[in-house]
């Protein structure tokens, strides 16, 4: 048997070892298990050096189109990454570590968590967070989970403007709990302001808003969290955190809990993961949050350090009163958060925000020039907007990227009645030579 | 070490960002635009490069350290694999819900269906879901697809049924689902209580959720059995993969009776940890469940080509923005490719051997509560040093000066004062060695000088950590001065 | 004054029509230093031997049942701000709920402090 390069020892300290053990062989040690429940089968393939390993996964990435120009986000977006991310992130220490149950040796990852705790509280304007969740759709939907317990309702109102995966995440977190999931329609490419206030009650626990929405509209929430404190419901603000360099806080809207995915901040795109998901709340919620905390304290001798803290809330320690299942979170991709938004700066988030907007709207402008072409909602939006073609989106979208353009999101699939609807997310990276070819190419495939 | 914060001059950046080519487009309206910047740190790109260079050395991690995390499988992580993942930069995930969209992803869509298959043929389960993005994840679909099977049988069951010795994250997560959480103890032997578990099942158990090997580091030879009593109440059997990598090649848990299990790339196949994550949970079910899988599911047609298949009306739904952390997948199959068959069944043997090497060699020391051989972990308790006073936690506070990263303390909860040190096979006699011999030293010193482990750590940045003022002066965040307001200080 | 204790630890200090609960100097021992105490809602409805509130120390998390059934009249805002009175004075200072006793018969069923004190003997 040819061995892996990853199991060190000899034969002889494997004799060695046996003698100590008292066991003739290495089969000795597995004979608890009767005959009758060893494996039948395993039949694996052969091993192979990392240069046999990397050659086949070449073949296998080939496969993937590498060349199209993306226009499209719909919760993954193509952003730039400074190169000190993926060297400082990729530092053994940070990513051969795990969990930091042991503080003084792990104050590396602590100190660098409750960074990024106060990074995401500055973006949102909010309190207080955790150490990272799994990702923005699953954050959401422990956000809805944490409003059912505090309130002790069991009523959540969404917006069919929040991402339909989002969406679909909560209904599946929920779907054992006898909850009411109550969908606020939005036809035009915005929640109905009117049904929402109409089907808000006092059995309401939360209503689940998104910031810009799934059509890329921007909004201000702060008459619907108003409305909704009054009710006794939760305000829960789902959003896309690069977009913080210039939008309103979900802090400043009144929401209770804000939530959103971290991919934008520095993570790559990766076929959608991983990424980390946020949740972010006021000061009175804290012990409501699920996941790990990381708090600041002194050592004996006095010196700060930090620590895992308010532990009594999580599964280790309460088991089936946990407030949540949650243990390994996303750790290393919330690092990349905090290294891309220190690295930006606070000018510099701002400073990229605007490059996506002024990209996005003379983008907008362009396509919603074209004959037939109209934009679903002629509403502010950020890097992202629904344009109203006047045949298929999906044939549109077909022949676009034919010729290497990924144009959009086609709505039909999540929205029915908006078959003709295509979302075009436009970020920093895209050239304004780019953004001309997409209209030019769309223009021809309408029109000619 | 100086917060980032305290490091920030005003005006000062790191990256610079590309001029725009468009002209400024109109301000949007006041109402929607925050009132200031967010208090970012402002910072010159050597700084940052400085600060997070001398935060990672505050780490103890496995590429410079020994790191017995039991329950953890801190193995070591192969370099390879990371290079793989950047074969696969790049590639946006709602690609495949295009038009055609399919054919410009077979490379990403493929690492996901041969990696279910091949976790389908070590586990002997009949497919798997890679989309849960941690254990607790995939135990959460596998108790949902359980749930979700019971309805379809016109049945609504109340209960879910644990070993006291289970993870945290299998009643978390049983509670999660809407169940009722019934606790069975740990016998002598360190199985479950096989009374206990006949009298405590009925009609309204819908799972049993069993780590095999559990987490005493034990293999039960009576899991065929549990298996038969639960399915003859209607229950179906769950397993908690995490600790796979003691029967790699050995034991298939879809042949001797589980229903559902999870694994844990993160821990058998060789995943790197990322201080805590990400790490990857998928969940893999027999022939009856496969129509609750959650969707999306990637399969492949005839022609060798991979798609998204309708999701079935019974999937259980979507759990993650997408297919699952990907970047993680693609380093497990990495992982296995190399590793191979052969491979694989070294993997479990060693873990095995270097296992019950340690305890072996221990246990003159400290108390071995269940004293049978273990498979690739095992649980000594520090009863014996208490009686001078010295807790498990000292003994761990003492190895972190002798270079060790800590075992597992405190975990499973039925063992008092529990080291629980998993080696893992990646570890050589030679290290294997010298942390035995500081454990012995710790033994030793809670016999004659008690206070020595009692003022460990000495040799890190910090000493111990007052814990108490950081739960009750909660403060998790950096206070900063908005609109005029002091915030985030204390809570 | 007259303690009532029970098996879980809790104690009732009756004084007329109601009293006051708390845990016992045994319970703060094996929990620690208490960091957070969650207190019920003033006006709740208790039942003897359900859960009434939770102490939380820093590793452990630990629900405080009711001593006898009855209302919630008050509970003690100080230590929900200093839950380390509970840990200075468990019996005293350190109460948490204020009880009114629905039905003097469960009083029965408490131990009085010589019997709780060998069922703590009977423990170790
Ligand atoms: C036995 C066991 N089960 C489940 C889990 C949960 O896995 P994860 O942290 O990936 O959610 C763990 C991880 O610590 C474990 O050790």
């Amino acid at each position: 048997m040819k061995r892996s390069g990853y199991c060190p020892q000899t034969p002889a300290q494997i004799r060695e070892m046996l003698a100590v053990i008292g066991v003739s062989s290495i089969a000795e040690l597995f004979a608890v298990i009767p005959p009758e429940l060893r494996a039948r089968s395993f039949e694996l393939p052969e091993g192979m050096s990392e240069f046999e390993m990397l050659a086949g996964m070449e073949r296998l990435a080939g496969q993937d189109r590498r060349d199209l120009v993306p226009f499209i986000g719909g919760g993954s977006y193509d952003h730039l990454i400074p190169a000190v991310v993926d060297h400082l992130a990729g530092r053994a220490e940070f990513a051969t570590s795990y969990t930091p149950y042991q503080p003084e040796c792990s104050q590396g990852t602590l100190q660098a968590l409750y960074e990024y705790q106060t990074v995401i509280c500055r973006l949102t304007g909010m309190d207080a967070t955790n150490a990272s969740l799994y990702d923005g759709g699953s954050a959401l939907a422990e956000a809805a989970l944490m409003a059912l317990r505090i309130t002790g309702r069991k009523k959540i109102l969404v917006d069919a403007a929040v991402n339909p995966f989002s969406r679909q995440i909560v209904q599946t977190y929920l779907a054992n709990l006898a909850v009411e999931v109550v969908e606020i329609a939005a036809l035009k490419g915005q929640g109905d302001r009117q049904q929402f206030l109409a089907t808000l009650d006092d059995e309401t626990a939360a209503i689940i808003l998104q910031n810009p929405n799934f059509f890329g509209g921007v909004d201000d929430f702060s008459d619907l969290a108003a409305a909704a404190c009054v009710r006794g419901a939760l305000t829960i603000v789902s959003i896309y955190p690069l977009s913080l360099g210039l939008l309103k806080t979900p802090g400043e809207m009144g929401a209770d809990l804000a939530v959103g995915d971290g991919q934008s901040l520095g993570n790559p795109l990766s076929f959608g993961g991983p990424s980390f998901g946020f949740l972010a709340v006021k000061k009175e919620h804290i012990r409501n949050l699920p996941g790990r905390i990381v708090g600041e304290t002194v050592d004996k001798d006095g010196r700060r350090g930090f620590v895992l803290t308010l532990q009594a809330r999580e599964q280790h320690i309460r088991r089936q009163k946990a407030t949540s299942n949650i243990c390994s979170n996303q750790s290393l991709s919330a690092l990349r958060g905090l290294i891309f938004l220190a690295t930006l700066g606070r000018e510099g988030l701002v400073e990229l925000a605007r490059l996506n907007y002024d990209k996005a709207q003379y983008a907008e402008g362009l396509l919603a020039g074209i004959r037939g072409v109209s934009l679903l909602n002629a509403g502010p939006t950020f890097n992202e907007f629904t344009l109203r073609l006047p045949t298929a989106a999906a044939s549109v979208c077909a022949q676009l990227l034919t010729r290497g353009i990924v144009a959009g999101v086609p709505l039909g699939r999540w929205y029915p009645g908006l078959e003709a609807c295509l979302t075009v997310t436009v970020t920093e990276k895209r050239s304004r030579a780019q953004i001309e070819t997409l209209a030019a190419a769309m223009e021809e495939v309408l029109w000619s | 070490m100086e917060l980032i914060f305290e490091k920030s001059a005003p005006g000062r950046h790191g990256t610079v960002l590309p001029k725009s080519d468009v002209s400024p487009a109109a301000e949007l309206p006041a109402a929607l635009l925050r009132a200031e910047p967010a208090g970012l740190p402002e910072l010159s790109e050597l700084e940052v490069v400085r600060h997070f260079s001398n935060l990672s050395r505050r780490n103890f991690a496995v590429d410079t350290n020994f790191y017995p995390l039991g329950s953890c499988t801190m193995k070591y992580n192969a370099k390879a694999a990371e290079e793989a993942v950047r074969l696969f930069a790049g590639v946006h995930p709602l690609l495949p819900y295009l038009p055609a969209g399919e054919s410009f992803v077979q490379g990403s869509l493929g690492v996901i269906h041969q990696l279910s298959q091949l976790l389908a043929e070590i586990t002997g389960m009949a497919a798997f879901s890679c989309q849960p993005l941690a254990g607790a994840q995939g135990e959460m679909a596998g108790i949902m697809m359980i749930a979700a099977w019971h309805r379809s049988q016109g049945q609504q069951r109340r209960f879910v049924v644990v070993p006291d010795s289970s993870h945290g994250t299998n009643p978390a997560t049983a509670a999660l689902v809407g169940y009722e959480v019934l606790t069975v103890p740990t016998s002598s032997a360190g199985d479950m209580d096989l009374d206990v578990f006949r009298q405590t099942m009925n009609n309204e158990v819908a799972a049993v959720m069993m780590t095999c090997p559990n987490t005493l580091g034990l293999f039960n030879s009576q899991v065929a059995e549990i298996c038969a009593i639960a399915h003859g109440h209607g229950a179906l059997v769950y397993c908690d993969g995490a600790n796979l990598n003691a029967i790699l090649g050995k034991v298939r848990p879809g042949e001797i009776g589980f229903d559902v299990m999870h694994v844990n790339l993160h821990k058998t196949f060789g995943t790197p940890h990322g201080g805590g994550g990400p790490g990857s949970g998928p969940v893999g079910v027999s022939e009856k469940l496969l129509p609750f899988l959650p969707s999306p599911r990637i399969a492949q047609r005839s022609d060798g080509s991979y798609y998204l298949a309708e999701p079935a009306a019974e999937s259980i739904g979507r759990l993650a923005n997408f297919y699952g952390n990907f970047g993680i997948l693609v380093r497990a199959l990495a992982y296995i490719t190399m590793l191979g068959r052969d491979g694989l069944v070294e993997v479990s043997e060693q873990a095995v051997l270097n296992a019950n090497y340690v305890m072996s060699r221990l246990k003159g020391w400290y108390d071995l509560p269940f004293d049978t051989g273990c498979m690739h972990e095992c649980v000594f308790s520090a009863a014996r040093q208490l009686k001078q006073g010295v807790h498990a936690l000292d003994i761990a506070k003492y190895l972190i000066d002798r270079g060790f990263h800590p075992p597992t303390v405190y975990f499973p909860l039925i063992v008092k004062e529990a080291i629980m040190i998993e080696p893992t096979e990646t570890e050589s006699k030679e290290t294997l060695d010298a942390f035995i011999a500081v454990m012995i030293e710790a033994a030793q010193l809670a016999e004659t000088n008690p206070e020595a482990l009692f003022q460990a750590p000495r040799t890190m940045p910090v000493s111990r950590l007052d814990e108490t003022k950081a739960a009750r002066e909660i403060n998790v965040c950096c206070s900063w001065v908005i609109a005029g307001e002091e915030r985030g200080l204390r809570i | 004054m007259d303690y009532y204790f029970t098996k879980e630890h809790e104690w009732l200090r009756l004084d007329g029509q109601s009293g006051l609960v708390g845990i016992t100097a045994y319970a703060v021992e094996q929990l620690g230093d208490i960091t957070f105490v969650e207190l019920p809602r003033p006006g709740r409805e208790a039942k003897q031997s359900e859960v009434l509130c939770a102490v939380e120390s820093v590793k452990a998390a630990s629900d405080i049942y009711a001593p006898v059934s009855g209302r919630v009249l008050a509970v003690n805002e100080q230590v929900e701000s200093g839950p380390e009175i509970v840990n200075q004075s468990p019996e005293e200072e350190g109460w948490l709920v204020r009880i009114e006793l629905a039905d003097p018969g469960e009083l029965r069923s408490l131990m009085n402090r010589e019997q709780y004190r060998d069922y703590l003997e009977g423990l170790s």
